[in-house]
């Protein structure tokens, strides 16, 4: 029990000194999260519309697959993109393995089908009045579609920050494609797993406390930026 | 009515994961069996060495073994968090501290096989025919001339390999520390168990220290072959250590005790030659039994069962 208040104690101390290891593994992690809920995002919300706006046979289908997809194991992604970006695996010539930049791939895998779900949860949220309401008033079909994406706005947003959480708490990708080289491709969850590892118990619960403040301000500035703050 | 179907179905389904759950939790409690936690290292986990002998050993005394592996760092901290009674790890330096701090008892050898140092068959750095530290020596100058071809790649997680490495970094005469914080591209310090090290070094092409039996299972993967074996500073040695039952008195230390006398008797010696023969053609491990001089285990450290009163002594 010690370690855990010793932890928070060595939180505070790592995060006031701004340790520079620290500062360093901690940038990289929110670089490499945010690069990847990103570019989820580019690949989340057209595939995601383009599922909830057509109907097409199998639609019940693609979006059970999708589903299933959310509890994809981080370390099975990680293996599957480690075969295809090792030197002997079709992707290894792009020298992506053991690069933040493949980590960011792997991470993309992982949270893109939880952020389309998603997506398409958020979308069928809007109920159909609102569509045909902006349609009865002479909207454009494109219109139509602006006016329901603008009412899902804070569902979206729920989906952003819990793909960006998964992508900034996962260590499967981050260790098998990442690989945990010390100032390179170390980010806060492999070196936490490090630390453990190491018996440095207290470090370890310093980082996985700093891991979690990261996330709290991540999510109040997205609500203070939605206009919602402290409600 | 199919609402009504569909929920009914969903409760049946919940039930029986909650009644399998159940039944499973009451197979692990019926007999309560004594219990011994033996904490280890990977390197001894991964060859299921151990899971072969923990079967003989629980038949042998009626008693719940259970086994958690890890770095060495690890796998001792979890002994003085008193979390296990038996710690089975190979750092010398490391394990005669967790005596002298008052967590072990006493440290036996059993077992020792040799690190190797492994590349890539084409040995950019040259190193086939040279001793270990010179070996080490000639990686450090190529690397340093020419990084793209030449790189290391490290444990960097004190395990007792990473310990190791160390030590041998001084015994080519460079200061470990000075290159762990240069920030050289040759020197790669992955901070990972052994196996995925030894997958990044293939991939990199790269130099590592490595024992022999986690090679042995990770070969057929890997694009590696060792290159320097059987140096005498490359000595691999496993040693056990019972945990004191003066700091957590609720530790079985007799059971660790008959764990040891097991390991150094001549049924747990012949095993541990033997092991190995079968799937891999060849033994993974050497008995310490008759070595005990090669590999600088003298004296009480040997392989001599621990008296009968080693935990009742310790108590009083």
């Amino acid at each position: 029990m010690d370690e855990i208040t010793a932890g928070l104690a060595k939180a505070v101390e790592l995060i006031l000194a701004l340790d520079p290891a620290v500062v360093e593994i901690t940038a990289r992690s929110l670089a490499i999260a945010i690069t990847s809920t990103t570019i989820a995002v580019g690949i989340a919300v057209p595939i995601g519309g383009l599922i909830h706006f057509h109907n097409f046979r199998g639609k019940r289908a693609v979006v059970n697959l999708i589903q299933t997809l959310y509890s994809l194991p981080t370390v099975t992604v990680g293996l599957v993109v480690f075969l295809l970006l090792s030197r002997s695996g079709p992707f290894g010539s792009l020298g992506l393995l053991f690069t933040p930049a493949g980590m960011v791939v792997g991470q993309t895998v992982l949270i893109s089908p939880i952020m389309i779900g998603l997506t398409i949860a958020a979308l069928s949220g809007v109920g159909p009045a609102v569509r045909d309401s902006a349609l009865s008033l002479g909207a454009s079909r494109f219109q139509a579609i602006q006016t329901i994406m603008g009412e899902a706005k804070a569902a979206m947003m729920a989906a952003v920050l819990l793909g960006f959480g998964r992508a900034l708490s996962e260590v499967g990708v981050a260790t098998m494609i990442g690989g945990n080289i010390r100032g390179h491709t170390r980010v806060l969850t492999t070196a936490i797993a490090l630390e453990t590892s190491r018996g440095e118990i207290e470090l370890s619960m310093a980082l996985g406390i700093i891991l979690v403040s990261i996330s709290l301000l991540v999510n109040l500035l997205v609500n203070r930026v939605q206009g919602n703050w402290w409600t | 009515m199919k609402e009504i179907s569909h929920r009914t179905s969903a409760f049946a389904l919940i039930a029986a994961l909650l009644c399998t759950a159940a039944a499973a939790e009451d197979r692990a409690g019926e007999g309560e069996r004594e219990l011994l936690r033996i904490s280890t290292t990977t390197s001894l986990y991964d060859t299921l060495l151990l899971d072969e002998m923990e079967d003989i050993f629980e038949e042998m005394y009626d008693v719940d073994v259970r086994t958690v592996s890890g770095g060495t760092g690890i796998a001792i901290e979890r002994a003085v968090k008193g979390d296990a009674d038996l710690i089975l790890v190979h750092d010398a330096e490391r394990e005669r501290k967790f005596i002298e701090d008052g967590y072990g008892l006493s440290r036996t050898c059993f077992a020792y096989n040799y690190f190797i140092i492994v590349g890539p068959e084409d040995d950019p750095a040259g190193i086939t025919g040279l001793n270990a530290s010179d070996a080490m020596r000639a990686i450090m100058v190529h690397g340093m001339d020419n990084p793209g071809e030449v790189k290391f790649v490290s444990r960097g997680d004190d395990s007792g390999t990473h310990a190791r490495e160390k030590l041998l970094w001084n015994k080519a005469g460079f200061n470990y520390s000075e290159i762990s914080t240069s920030g050289a591209s040759w020197y790669v310090e992955a901070g990972q168990p052994m196996g995925q090290t030894l997958l990044m070094t293939s991939e990199m092409e790269a130099y590592t220290l490595c024992d022999t039996s986690t090679f042995a299972a990770f070969r057929s993967d890997l694009d590696l072959v060792p290159l320097i074996e059987s140096d005498e500073f490359l000595i691999n040695v496993y040693a056990a250590i019972p945990v004191s039952p003066t700091v957590y008195p609720e530790t079985n230390c007799e059971m660790a005790k008959n764990f040891i006398n097991f390991l150094v008797s001549d049924e747990g010696q012949d095993l541990i030659a033997e092991y190995g023969t079968e799937t891999i053609g060849k033994p993974l491990f050497n008995p310490a039994r008759g070595n005990c001089d090669i590999i600088g285990c003298s004296g009480d450290e040997g392989v001599i069962p621990l008296s009968d009163d080693v935990c009742s002594r310790a108590l009083a």
